[in-house]
């Protein structure tokens, strides 16, 4: 086999042991049982302590849900006002300047709803101080939202007619102390070893080959590119995130950051089987999930090694495939790995630009933020493929015969009313915000503002459509990668995504923690023969079918005119 | 069951489809349109077709395509919601149809009142007058000959009933006053006797007017899976909205004109209209069904819940057996004095008017022993304390016959001894299903008799069937254990409750239901109201009290224990039809897409005909392609959602799996197959 195939085979099937394993250490500890995590419970304590925490107090769903956006309001005005004022305070030794008010709104939200779209570059737009207590910081405890939400999730499947589903700040400790911060360490200490740098001198000075002298950002990054491939975060230290030679070195941090995004989105799912004693479901919603994730990987590695045709006709050889836009160091297999890793799990980070993979590729990253749940972001991705799961519930039962059910709770009016409004909500975000973008674009182009629409897109046509759609994609699905062709850190995009960013985030984790709140509250109905079991993978099928016709369908006529487009007439 | 297929209307007799097509249109209107949200959208679209229509042809503009073309477009979306609306209007012919055959057998009948003297309330006479003037509690005499003009309760008097009016049954029924055999429906003839029937029910109220009424639609309310179902339908709507307007700007980008019948075509196409077009029709043809298999359904509700039971409560006797018992041997204790126990046993059952009891003295007739009634023979009648009966002799003897435990019981009161003998006696017959019962002269037990049941042929087949829905069977029997057990295993059922009381099914029920299942069953007597109105499904028989009918929320008219298993059938075939026929609308959507995306863009964008992979001539036949398409499919579809898509007990996932391959899978590749065809036709004119 091709070498650069094999690597990405190693490194996927890597990421699937690990995360077993991992998943399996979850849902012990998460089931009270004893497990080395439980070195951590004095450490834990003391935090409950600090925080005046009872860690005893079980919660409704309700309850859960406030004190999950209580407690992200309250970073983000921590967040905001750090952003805005950063020039002038401590840690700077680069003398970087405060944010502007619209660009802090986007990142504070960016970075709080685990998105990390970033109108700025990190050496000039940040400074230490913000990079560490902000982004890194928003890196962790987002991460840990979105973990402790799920974790929500899995109480209230497995416990049978009850509306104590835990306890949220538990959940959320625990996501910090027993997985995001003992996974960080070990990447982190590989990346240092590496070379990534982790100082809080300011730029040092180097001279080139050429004999030229330049100044090299550097700073407190390892610790902060481990989190943000761990927990889905995806903003990375410098502008040009993982394509950086500080940020990912070599073709080896480039395995480990690829494993770090895709790890703990694959361990939650098996992790749900587990502690719901239903490894089998877990083994089917993680097969569908791996479908999709291999069906769009295959499509983006096919069209990458192909080579542009543009360049072909000119008589060019690729025999490396298309080479645009990637580090040689990583060679284009394993850049798509990470591209369609990254989107697919709402990561973001990037170690090649989007923007210059061939269309084909481009369009299977799109579509992967677009469906947002094969793996998804640490906690939302299994949230969002729980929704399709319940419309898929709701189908198929009634193809069989029943009214629909999931592991013995009925499926209701009130639950398909959720399900669809969320469903729903993903393609009308991103398509009335790239209709909103085309539309000025087209109707007011010279619109007197700082940056005027037309001067928005630096490719005409088909690629520029992308390049909007791309973008709201990106923060419809908290992913926050970009093709960056685009002009956004101007008012219009940082306060529209602004907004998708919001409604993308919170929704999602809304809807099914109500959803599942409901049905635990539920009469419990024990299977019989004439049960749909949703560990088949009969029902599996149903399931992909269900996420291909509403996620995917919806977007047809979008994808045509971008990246569809543009492949047909490069073809 | 075989008895209903003379009463079957065809799918599309003239007469109803005359009936049916005038309501096409006056469905129209939109009032009723916007119960369903799915075909009120492609309402409005056709709206805009028209008025698009108007512009074209006074202004000559063909910018937004020729004249022709949109009224090409126009019609077939104004068919389309023909088409949706003929399905539901057939739908209710058919089912009003079938209500007004049985409507028919309470046409006016004279009914003889029985009214106070002159208001007074001594003396009481008789008065002829016509059924329609019959109130709620208003009594009425019938005697032989008379056609029983409504429905009521036997409150005096036995009489022999024709009911093949109403349940194709021939052979005439006994009704009498006091039991579980009491009422009397409108329209069947009484053959023989006279009774004093009481009118249960007022005028426009039987449950025949109240099924005629859920039929018609005045009061039909969607099921909770039904609305569950329109939320989904809708929000796929909503979000093929989105999809059509925000293409408004995408084109704009791309500098492509899009006609407004190029949106509306797309739009119409993606909604999910196949579906919404037949939702309703298909839940009405799921209470005709019930109809039509003689079961009337108090709501709709009751039909879809009959799906999803998970229980089945039956009555042994002339549900899994053959009527009763007989009496098949005669076991003596000691062997040298049969003959003396079998006229023990015939004298013990000289007054027992049960069918067991009569087949004893039948048996022992058999035998050559005849035993006779004569004077100074006291008769002891069966209770629930003693659950034995008898009969004293005049010489002081006393015979006493009963199940073990009872016997057992007065023997060892009265100071005798129970033999072991007897006991094993009793062991091994009620291990070979039969029914023990033993016989006592005195204090000293002189033998067993054997009763059998015979198991109705087939069942063992139908609770396989039942076994693999995930449906659990259980019999109801005041049978033994062993007995029980024996006659449970035979018949294949999974579970039994032997010996019971009244209260032991209504128990049963609240147990299975605090496990989370739906429990169905069938009863008849007044002792089984209150079980009939706990259980989930309660299918009560037409021959049963007014309390059991009042108390289920389905009536049988054929008074047929196995309906209840039909019943079920009809309720999963009505959610799979809905289920099936969603998928299938649904996964149209991808052959659609592919028929209208590259004809709405190709024009601007050339190389996009790399996606018109059907080859579709041109963006006019492909957009006229694809609607055609998904009017006609319709009402292709119409006679599956009437006759309901089959049911296989094959198991829940086996049947998604063949359901999924059939109508998801298929759902895929035929509108790919049917747009291109179209194509090629209109490719011909065009």
């Amino acid at each position: 086999m091709n070498k650069e195939l094999l690597g990405v085979v190693l490194i996927y099937g890597l990421t699937i042991l690990l995360a077993i394993l991992l998943g399996r250490s979850i849902a012990r500890w998460l089931r009270g049982e004893k497990s080395i995590w439980n070195l951590m419970a004095p450490l834990e304590r003391l935090v409950y302590r600090i925080c005046g925490i009872n860690p005893e107090e079980e919660m409704t769903w309700k309850q859960h849900l406030k004190a999950l956006l209580t407690i992200n309001l309250v970073w983000f005005v921590y967040s905001f006002v750090l952003l805005i004022s950063q020039g002038s305070l401590f840690l700077n030794p680069d003398g970087n300047p405060s944010q502007t008010p619209d660009l802090a709104f986007n990142t504070a939200i960016s970075f709080l709803v685990n998105c990390n779209l970033q109108h700025y570059s990190g050496e000039s737009g940040l400074t230490y101080l913000t990079q560490i207590f902000v982004i890194a910081f928003l890196q962790f405890v987002t991460a840990a939202t979105g973990i402790a939400a799920l974790f929500v999730l899995f109480r209230a499947l497995r416990d049978k007619v009850t509306d104590k589903l835990g306890n949220f700040w538990v959940f959320f400790t625990q996501s910090i102390t027993r997985i995001l911060l003992p996974l960080s360490l070990v990447v982190a200490v590989l990346l240092l070893f590496n070379g990534t740098p982790s100082s809080w001198k300011g730029k040092d000075s180097i001279v080139t080959l050429q004999g030229d002298s330049v100044s090299v950002s550097r700073g407190p990054a390892a610790g902060m590119i481990a989190i943000k491939q761990l927990g889905t975060n995806g903003g990375g230290y410098f502008g040009v995130n993982s394509s950086h030679p500080l940020e990912n070195p070599n073709y080896f941090t480039n395995a480990v950051e690829t494993v770090s995004i895709l790890l703990i989105p694959i361990a939650l799912v098996f992790a749900f089987g587990y502690y719901l004693k239903r490894p089998k479901l877990s083994r089917v919603i993680f097969s569908v999930m791996t479908l999709g994730f291999l069906l769009i990987l295959s499509t983006s590695i096919w069209s990458e090694l192909n080579g542009n045709p543009e360049l072909e006709k000119l008589g060019l050889q690729q025999p490396t495939g298309s080479m645009e836009g990637k580090e040689v160091r990583f060679g284009p297999a394993a850049s798509v790995l990470w591209g369609i890793a990254t989107t697919a799990t709402s990561n973001g980070s990037v170690n090649s630009m989007h923007d210059s993979h061939t269309p084909l590729s481009g369009a299977m990253q799109i579509l992967d933020m677009m469906i947002n749940a094969f793996y998804g972001g640490v906690g939302v991705g299994f949230l969002n493929f729980f929704i399709f799961l319940i419309i898929a519930v709701f189908i198929s039962g009634l193809m069989v015969g029943r009214t629909p059910e999931f592991l013995g709770r009925k499926i209701e009016a009130r639950e398909m009313k959720i399900a669809a409004l969320i469903a729903l909500l993903h393609p009308f975000i991103i398509l009335v915000g790239t209709a909103l973008s085309s539309y000025i674009l087209v109707y007011y182009p010279e619109a007197n503002w700082a940056v005027q629409p037309a001067a928005w897109l630096n490719n005409p046509g088909a690629h520029g459509f992308s390049e909007m759609l791309y973008e709201y994609s990106s923060a419809a699905a908290n992913n926050g990668s970009g093709f960056e062709g685009l002009g956004d850190n101007n008012i219009f995009w940082n306060v529209s995504t602004g907004f998708v960013l919001i409604l993308g985030r919170y929704l999602p984790i809304i809807g099914p923690l109500a959803i599942a709140g409901l049905l635990a509250q539920k009469k419990y109905i024990p299977e019989t023969a004439g049960t749909l079991r949703s560990d088949s993978y009969t029902f599996g099928i149903m399931t992909f079918a269900v996420i291909v016709i509403i996620a995917a369908l919806a977007f047809f006529p979008a994808l045509t005119l971008g990246p569809l487009a543009e492949y047909f007439s490069i073809r | 069951m075989s008895v209903h297929n003379k009463k079957s209307i065809g799918l599309f007799e003239p007469a109803l489809v005359n009936t049916a097509l005038k309501q096409s249109f006056s469905k129209l209107h939109p009032k009723l349109m916007i119960k369903n949200p799915v075909m009120f959208t492609v309402e409005i679209g056709t709206l805009i077709m028209f008025f698009v229509v108007l512009y074209t042809a006074f202004t000559g503009d063909t910018a937004q395509g020729s004249l022709g073309y949109n009224l090409a477009v126009f019609i077939i979306l104004f068919i389309t919601l023909l088409f949706a609306n003929f399905a539901e209007a057939i739908a209710e012919a058919r089912g009003k149809a079938q209500a007004d055959t049985l409507r028919k057998t309470r046409q006016d009948t004279p009914a003889k009142l029985v009214s106070p003297v002159g208001g007074g309330s001594l003396a009481e006479e008789i008065r002829v007058v016509s059924s329609a003037q019959l109130r709620l509690n208003d009594r009425f005499v019938c005697e032989a000959g008379d056609t029983i003009p409504m429905d009521g309760e036997i409150i005096e008097g036995i009489a022999t009933i024709d009911e093949s009016a109403i349940t194709g049954e021939s052979a005439p029924v006994i009704r009498e006053a006091g039991g579980d055999k009491s009422s009397v429906t409108g329209g069947t003839k009484v053959l023989s006797d006279r009774i004093i029937v009481q009118v249960t029910t007022a005028p426009g109220e039987t449950f025949l007017d109240k099924m005629i009424a859920l039929v018609e639609g005045a009061n039909r309310q969607k099921t909770p899976n039904e609305i569950a179902l329109t939320i989904l339908l809708a929000s796929f709507t909503i979000v093929f909205i989105i999809v059509c307007v925000t293409l408004k700007p995408f084109a704009d980008y791309a500098n492509t004109p899009i006609t407004i019948a190029a949106f509306i075509s797309l739009f119409v196409c993606l909604i999910p209209t196949t579906i919404g077009g037949l939702l309703s029709a298909i839940g009405i043809a799921g209470m005709d069904r019930a109809l039509r298999a003689n079961v009337i359904a108090k709501s709709g509700k009751a039909v879809e819940t009959a799906g999803d039971v998970d229980t089945l409560l039956l009555d042994k006797t002339g549900t899994i057996t053959i009527g009763n018992r007989k009496a098949t041997n005669f076991y003596a204790v000691d062997s040298n004095e049969e003959k003396k126990f079998i006229e023990l046993a015939a004298l013990s059952s000289l007054a027992d008017e049960t069918p067991e009891g009569k087949s004893i003295v039948e048996l022992a007739g058999q035998k050559g022993i005849n035993m006779h009634r004569s004077n100074g023979m006291e008769f002891i009648g069966f209770t629930a304390e003693t659950r034995s009966s008898g009969v004293n002799l005049p010489d002081g003897r006393r015979i006493r016959k009963g199940a073990q435990d009872s016997i057992r019981n007065y023997i060892l009161k009265n100071g005798g001894q129970f033999p072991d003998a007897v006991t094993e006696q009793v062991n091994s017959i009620a291990k070979n299903g039969g029914t023990p019962l033993v016989v006592a002269e005195n204090t000293i037990v002189r033998g067993v008799i054997e009763l059998q049941d015979i198991i109705k042929p087939g069942m063992q087949d139908r609770f396989e069937r039942l076994r693999k829905m995930g449906v659990k069977t259980v019999m109801v029997t005041g049978d033994n254990p062993l007995t029980a057990r024996f006659i449970a295993e035979k018949a294949g059922v999974d579970d039994f409750i032997a010996e019971a009381k009244p209260e032991d099914k209504m128990n049963y029920i609240k147990e299975e239901q605090a496990k989370g299942k739906l429990v169905a069953m069938m009863g008849d007597g007044t002792n089984d109201a209150p079980a009939l109105a706990q259980a989930d499904v309660g299918v009560a028989m037409n021959s049963g009290t007014q309390a059991a009918k009042e108390a289920g929320n389905m009536v049988d008219l054929d008074n047929d224990p196995t309906k209840l298993i039909e019943v079920v059938e009809i309720g999963k075939q009505l959610l799979i039809t809905r289920g099936t026929l969603t998928t299938f609308s649904i996964a149209n959507d991808v052959a659609k897409y592919f028929a209208i995306v590259p004809a709405l863009f190709v024009a601007s964008i050339p190389s996009l005909q790399g996606l018109n992979i059907m080859n579709l001539k041109s963006p006019e036949t492909a957009i006229l392609s694809a609607i055609i398409f998904n009017a006609i499919i319709i009402p292709i579809l119409i006679p599956l959602a009437l006759r309901g898509v089959a049911y296989k007990p094959i198991g829940a996932s086996a049947l998604l799996r063949r359901n999924l391959l059939i109508y998801g899978f298929g759902g895929v590749l035929v509108p790919f197959l049917g747009i291109k065809l179209i194509d090629v036709i209109i490719g011909l004119f065009i």
